[in-house]
């Protein structure tokens, strides 16, 4: 309906979720009638240098939070193969909000294998895992059956298609820790160890799993690279902008009429999103939002047309993160919903750093103690002061992630921290002391 | 589907615990990974599919058979909350009580729950607290769980981890009351309900050989309304993303090094 040179692209734009629309389209006789595994048959024509040129020229960054450029981390891997190559796909889905990466398994699993099996090509890989959260089964099924079922169509196994190339693809099940979504915890519980984050560098491209070269891709960014493939990478790049280009699956939560799972160009605005699904829930007005999970500082009405690319969510004072949409409405306490997401990374802290472990300890204390209306006006100084010396200071994001919320609820919704503390300014109590 | 072995925590041998299927069970899939300890953590799903939790002696027979020591797996049992370190229940309730799940009714389910799943009538059940006697049909293991990953169909709650999406407080007190008679209502999205056990050795790995019967979980009901909805709107308004290429481009040129 749109061409590239004249028209601007549709609101929504299902690429990576047109096939879900399909009856029984997890199974490969749906998934082949739909353009399926013809990627994998023009990839293999060419080299893996070209492969990763083209996802370089596509622009795809990565769709897991932190958006690092797929095909400079795809060519940091070693041309020779001294050792063993792995490709690990991150489908442990777990940030708060973040529900694209498993309906996509569930609905269209060939679409991951196919990227896969393109992606390891590239990369000279011979073993790929997909590490899945364990509290999803009937995903890592639906995964397992599409192995099964790509194996025997030679899609996978040894000598695919005549290539000579062969792969071979584990479904490992996780068993319930956040941080195994940070890449090097997955590789560590990946290696049967307990999920804790590695000092970087070395990076995985140079000692990954089993300290062999190892990229880690997220579910959406290798489900992306068959229509990269098969479109080119001046058509990926009709969608979205010059840095971030691209259709990308927002995942529209909470206080909305329609909640779900909407694939739009990147650069969309929460405007546009609240158009597609009917506006917010029986009428009552926005008060806040993030824009890609709990760990991306929130936004407020102010920025309803904030472009949601990974450009305009940092100038905006935000990341883009995960592009899970979770909407609040007026009725709801920010300080409550702070103290509940910090609960979450203290939970999920996985105690390695101590400025991690020990201060979402302490924030999470200060926050019950302010929201069960006995915190003073001195305790937000605390909070904020707890986050300086959480952020930056730990081996992996999730301190940064856990200060967001407390950094930009405070930032914007100060006066309603304040208003818990009014009645207590005259007895200040120890910080944390609960 | 697997044996059942009495509690025996506490005893030091795994190996008398668990039977010679077991072991070959764990020998396939240490065949799966390129380092035997890669295997650890569908081994301790395992173990958990034929005691209902991780006891010393789960603890114990892993060690044996990825010749690792017992400190060395107790670490990592206790570092993951799906390993069950108490017996647990016929089924496993987890109500998500993370925020956007809390607003919309997830704190006051599972506030519910507690309540309601009391065995005396007037103690609410703490986290991972069993309703009935662990492992006797009908008992239940209640626990409130971190985001489950389907935020747009919350309040979301799971029963061995098979989803029941936009819950109330009345239907998941309706849901647990059936789950106590013994009825296992189908999931909101997914395969039959089973028992906890049951989707335990499906997570370490094990799925029916059969195909027809292997077909029958893998089929079935699959996506959401809500799931569908960005996809659907674009079909009812006929918006679609930019056309491809009739032909796929050609893989562009790269010089050889």
């Amino acid at each position: 309906m749109t061409t590239a040179d004249t028209n601007r692209p549709d609101p929504v734009t299902p690429v990576l979720t047109k096939r879900w629309l399909s009856p029984n389209s997890w199974q490969i006789g749906t998934y082949e009638q739909l353009e399926g595994y013809t990627a994998l048959r023009k990839a293999l024509t060419g080299t893996p240098e070209q492969l990763v040129q083209l996802v370089k020229d596509a622009g795809l960054r990565g769709r897991g939070g932190a958006g690092f450029p797929a095909g400079v981390k795809w060519s940091f891997m070693p041309p020779n193969e001294d050792k063993p190559h792995y490709l690990v796909i991150n489908a442990d889905e777990g940030e708060p909000g973040t529900c694209k990466d498993i309906p996509l398994m569930m609905a269209d699993p060939h679409s991951l294998i196919e990227g896969c099996v393109i992606a390891a090509y590239a990369m000279r890989s011979h073993h790929c895992f997909i590490y899945v959260r364990g509290e999803v089964p009937h995903c890592i099924r639906r995964l397992n059956a599409a192995v099964r079922e790509a194996t025997a169509a030679g899609y996978l196994g040894t000598d695919i298609l005549g290539s000579g190339f062969d792969l071979q693809i584990t479904v490992h099940a996780g068993a319930g820790a956040y941080i195994c979504g940070e890449e090097t915890a997955l590789l560590d519980s990946l290696e049967g160890r307990r999920g804790q984050p590695r000092l970087k560098p070395p990076f995985p491209a140079a000692s990954g799993l089993y300290a062999a070269p190892t990229t880690v891709n997220n579910v959406e960014t290798i489900a992306s690279v068959p229509f990269i493939v098969n479109g080119g990478a001046d058509w990926f790049r009709t969608m979205g902008s010059e840095r971030s280009p691209g259709p990308k699956i927002y995942s529209v939560s909470g206080h909305v009429e329609k909640p779900g799972q909407y694939e739009a160009p990147l650069g969309t605005t929460l405007r546009q999103l609240l158009e597609l699904c009917g506006g917010m829930k029986d009428g009552v007005p926005l008060k806040f939002w993030t824009p890609g999970g709990s760990s991306t500082p929130m936004f407020t009405a102010e920025h309803l047309d904030v472009p949601l690319d990974f450009e305009g969510a940092v100038e905006a004072g935000s990341i883009l993160g995960t592009t899970a949409v979770m909407v609040f409405n007026e009725t709801v306490s920010v300080p409550w919903a702070v103290m509940k997401w910090t609960e979450f990374y203290e939970h999920e802290s996985c105690g390695k750093c101590t400025p991690c472990r020990e201060g979402t300890y302490w924030l999470v204390g200060i926050l019950q103690r302010m929201v069960a209306g006995k915190g003073t006006a001195s305790d937000i100084d605390t909070l904020l002061d707890v986050c300086d010396n959480v952020l930056g200071r730990s081996f992996c994001a999730l301190g940064d992630g856990a200060v967001s919320p407390i950094q930009s609820g405070i930032k914007y919704f100060r006066d309603e921290f304040l208003a818990l503390c009014d009645v207590n300014k005259a007895t200040p109590a120890l910080a944390g002391a609960h | 589907m697997t044996q059942t072995v009495s509690n025996t925590a506490g005893s030091a041998a795994g190996d008398e615990v668990f039977g010679p299927d077991v072991v070959a069970k764990a020998a396939d899939l240490i065949a799966r990974y390129p380092q035997s300890r890669s295997a650890l953590l569908p081994m301790l799903h395992l173990v958990q599919s034929v005691e209902g939790f991780v006891s010393q002696a789960g603890i114990q027979f892993c060690a044996n058979q990825l010749s690792l020591s017992n400190a060395e797996v107790s670490a990592v049992v206790t570092f993951y909350t799906m390993y069950k370190r108490k017996p647990c229940g016929e089924h496993l309730v987890s109500v998500c009580t993370n925020t956007l799940c809390a607003m919309l009714g997830g704190d006051a389910i599972y506030e519910r729950l507690q309540n309601h799943l009391s065995d005396d009538g007037h103690t609410p059940l703490k986290h991972e607290d069993t309703s009935g006697t662990p492992g006797e049909p009908g008992s239940i293991t209640l626990e409130h769980a971190e985001c489950l990953a389907a935020c747009d169909l919350g309040p979301v709650l799971q029963v061995n981890y098979e989803f029941y999406d936009n819950q109330t407080a009345d239907s998941a007190v309706a849901l647990v009351d059936a789950l106590r008679r013994g009825e296992k209502p189908a999931p909101t999205r997914g395969a039959p309900l089973t028992d906890l056990r049951t989707v335990e050795l499906e997570l370490a790995g094990f799925y029916p050989e059969d195909e027809q019967e292997f077909r029958a979980i893998i089929d079935g009901p699959s996506a959401a309304v809500e799931t569908l909805r960005g996809a659907q709107l674009a079909a009812d308004r006929g918006w679609t993303a930019p056309t491809m290429p009739e032909t796929a481009p050609a893989l562009p040129e790269v010089d050889k090094k």
